[in-house]
């Protein structure tokens, strides 16, 4: 960095010195020269960064721009032609109990599949941190249900999770326990569809806590050996602690997808519209189907903004959160 | 050509499938059977599902009007097809022809004035004339199918319950109102101890499609859905009977699916094009069959128009293609190649159509019957703006009862506040 910096005035001191021109041009000719590559330092890494804002400007800010001015109007798709009404779409929706049952099960179902997720992510990677045979083959396994199609697992799992003939339910029976009420009960909808998603998420995980617990230098586990640390003590008071980077990552993106939720809903039953009573409606169902089902698209742009906005309440909430932990983990730290 | 409601297939088998046909060769010729000029011109026909279409009726089509060349795009169902024609509808995009559905006709219709109108009338049964007909009189869709209903039955377990099992014989026992079916309906469930239909939903759709204003008034489109006496009647009769009658399944849902093969329900509403949903899902099942009956009158379940987009580029050529599409002729050829079942009423001389069998229904004359049950339809339901919505959540507050979430009344006034937040 220094090199270069001086490097070009004395180069461009030598013409100067043969010609003898007044000794203002100089520094200016200098100045000019090392400016540029002052640019080139500072501007470049911008400008090969750029391709990417610009692309999102034209794809994500212009359209989240549009829905905002959408859902202040009662639009008409087709004729492309709207009334200003001022926040009514978002009064509407507000005032809809369906939104707020939608609340509910967004978190309901974020919570039942995120928490079990993580532990069983954890549990499996440790297992797969350990000496065993043919150890690609364990972790390759792992990752088998993520690369299934989740329009695919949801067919699968839906149909396993039938009301009257499902296979849940028929295994249930053999057991002489009272079949479950997968498509009309609340929390037992809500059972199913995080299965679907703990199924296809927590090997991709799984993966990503292996890989942390591998950075993990091996003489803590020596040490901790020496010292005549049991197994699960040292799980708890060296590997637990130390994925703690990884763990905010993997909350993080999985708290994104858990509030997006559509596909696992949306193909649980025929209808896609969350059930009778709305047990398994999420928002982005409940969007979905005002814009698409209902052609509203003022209402379904408020609430796209609706959730853009809780989306972000909790993006601040994990910031905080993290914040914390990882000051926690400085103090207690290395 | 329905099955729209099966969303399932929709997320499963997305996107469309086009087909390209080969590009007929320009002659020079100046056969002027389409009139208008001999340039050479490319139509394109948007449909979904199977409209029976093939390439071989389109050439038919291309040998007479030899400057026409005719593309088809099939959508893998009939909600794909809605989205892509509303996304496009008044702008560029759609296909010459474009396929719809009268499920949601209502929603077309209140953008009749973007479609070319139609200018035969004489050739389709009245009520589908009719649907498709906006208030200034124009009528902007050209009728291909229909979807008549009669009753399906299992003969094997109407015989296990000692009823008749012939289905003149069990025409006949059906014969008369709503009452009447589910008094059989009692019948056969105290003998047999198993369900007479397969779901509320199903049977409240072909009860509430004999009613001609249920949910909104035709002349001013106010939503009277929760006044009109006439469906709460419905709402209580069915759901009065789907207590001990009902199999609790859901159309279209898995276990719906699998009560197909296992005797779940001894009847169900049947349109012409549910056969061939019984037989595809059912299979090696022997007992369906089809009885020329339907409570209370006729009924009509589903069906499609073709339309031709106003700003289209050729719209005098789509016109005429469309004409010929929907020419008798062409729909009994359609109806062979994928069970459509003619809207047109000179289809219905004709042999190919009232000779036709079905050997999986024990080879019930599926041709006469449905042309008897297409002519015994005499209301022409308006269907509104809203109708989809408030008959969706209908169709939601009876499975909530079916299902055990909620009691008879409270699911009819949750339903009531929901038709109220419409609009």
């Amino acid at each position: 960095m220094t090199s270069t910096a001086t490097a070009p005035p004395s180069s461009a001191e030598r013409p100067d010195a043969t010609s003898g021109p007044p000794p203002q041009r100089a520094p200016k000719r200098i100045a000019f020269s090392h400016r540029l590559s002052r640019w080139d330092l500072k501007l470049s890494p911008y400008l090969y960064i750029s391709p990417f804002f610009i692309l999102f400007i034209v794809t994500g800010l212009f359209p989240i721009a549009y829905t905002a001015v959408i859902s202040f109007m009662d639009w008409d798709m087709v004729r492309n032609t709207g009334t200003f009404i001022g926040f009514d779409q978002y009064v509407y929706v507000l005032t809809q109990p369906k939104f707020w049952i939608a609340l509910r099960n967004t978190f309901s179902i974020f919570l039942l599949s995120s928490i079990p997720q993580l532990i069983l992510a954890i549990f499996i990677a440790a297992m797969l941190d350990q000496n065993i045979r043919a150890k690609t083959f364990w972790r390759m396994g792992v990752l088998v249900p993520y690369v299934m199609a989740p329009v695919a697992v949801a067919l699968i799992f839906s149909n396993m999770f039938g009301d009257q003939y499902g296979l849940v339910n028929t295994f249930l029976a053999d057991l002489g326990i009272p079949p479950v009420k997968w498509h009309s009960d609340a929390f037992a909808s809500h059972i199913a569809i995080a299965t679907m998603v703990n199924f296809r998420w927590t090997g991709y995980n799984t993966l990503i806590l292996l890989a942390a617990m591998q950075a993990i230098p091996r003489d803590y586990y020596e040490a901790a050996s020496i010292d005549g640390a049991s197994k699960l003590r040292q799980f708890f008071a060296i590997t637990v602690p130390s994925l703690r980077p990884t763990l905010i990552f993997v909350i993080i993106t999985s708290t994104i997808g858990g509030l997006q939720i559509f596909d696992e809903p949306r193909m649980y039953d025929q209808f896609g519209t969350g059930g009778a009573d709305s047990q398994w409606l999420t928002i982005t169902l409940y969007l979905y189907d005002i814009g698409w089902g209902q052609w509203n698209f003022g209402r379904a742009a408020a609430l796209a903004w609706i959730l853009f906005l809780i989306i972000l309440a909790i993006g601040v909430i994990n910031l905080l959160v993290t914040r914390r932990l990882v000051r926690n983990e400085g103090s207690v730290g290395r | 050509m329905k099955l729209s409601r099966h969303t399932r297939i929709a997320g499963a088998v997305a996107g469309a499938a086009s087909i390209a046909l080969l590009a007929a060769g320009c002659a020079a010729s100046s056969d002027a059977t389409s009139g208008s000029s001999d340039e050479p011109i490319e139509l394109t026909v948007a449909t979904f599902n199977d409209f029976g279409y093939t390439d071989e009726l389109l050439q038919e089509y291309m040998d007479a009007n030899p400057n026409v060349t005719v593309v088809q795009n099939k959508a893998a169902t009939s909600n794909d097809a809605r989205a892509n024609y509303f996304q496009k509808l008044g702008k560029k995009g759609l296909a010459d022809v474009e396929a719809i559905e009268v499920d949601w006709l209502p929603e077309v219709m209140q953008y009749s004035d973007l479609l070319a109108e139609v200018d035969v009338t004489d050739r389709w049964l009245d009520w589908k004339v009719d649907a498709a007909t906006d208030a200034d009189g124009r009528l902007i869709g050209y009728g291909t199918d229909v979807g008549p209903m009669g009753v399906c039955y299992r003969s094997d377990l109407f015989a296990a319950a000692g009823l008749p099992t012939d289905r003149d014989e069990v025409a006949a026992l059906l014969e008369g109102d709503w009452d009447t079916y589910f008094e059989v309906g009692a019948q056969y469930t105290a003998a047999t101890g198993t369900a007479w239909f397969d779901s509320a939903g199903g049977t409240y759709q072909g009860m509430v499609n004999q009613l001609e204003a249920a949910y909104e008034d035709p002349d001013s489109g106010d939503i009277i859905a929760t006044e009109n006496g006439e469906v709460e009647d419905l709402y209580n009769q069915v759901l009065d009977a789907s207590a001990t009658q009902s199999a609790h399944l859901g159309q279209w849902s898995d276990d719906w699916f699998a009560g197909l093969s296992n005797g779940a329900y001894a009847t169900m509403l049947c349109p012409g094009w549910m056969l061939g949903v019984i037989s595809g899902n059912a299979e090696g099942v022997t007992g369906w069959d089809v009885a020329n009956v339907f409570p209370n009158g006729g009924g009509n379940w589903g069906g499609s128009y073709l339309t031709v987009p106003a700003n289209g580029e050729h719209v005098e050529a789509a016109q005429e293609l469309a004409d010929w599409l929907t020419a008798p002729e062409q729909q009994i050829k359609a109806f062979v190649n994928a069970g459509t079942f003619p809207s047109q009423t000179a289809a219905y001389e004709d042999a190919a159509l009232t000779d036709f069998t079905n050997e999986y229904f024990s080879n019930a004359p599926v041709g006469q019957i449905f042309i008897d049950r297409a002519n015994a339809v005499t209301v022409a339901p308006f269907k509104g703006e809203f109708y989809f919505q408030i008959n969706d959540a209908m169709q939601k507050a009876l499975t909530r009862v079916e299902d055990g979430t909620q009691d008879k009344q409270a699911s009819w006034d949750q339903w009531v506040s929901e038709v109220d937040a419409i609009g």
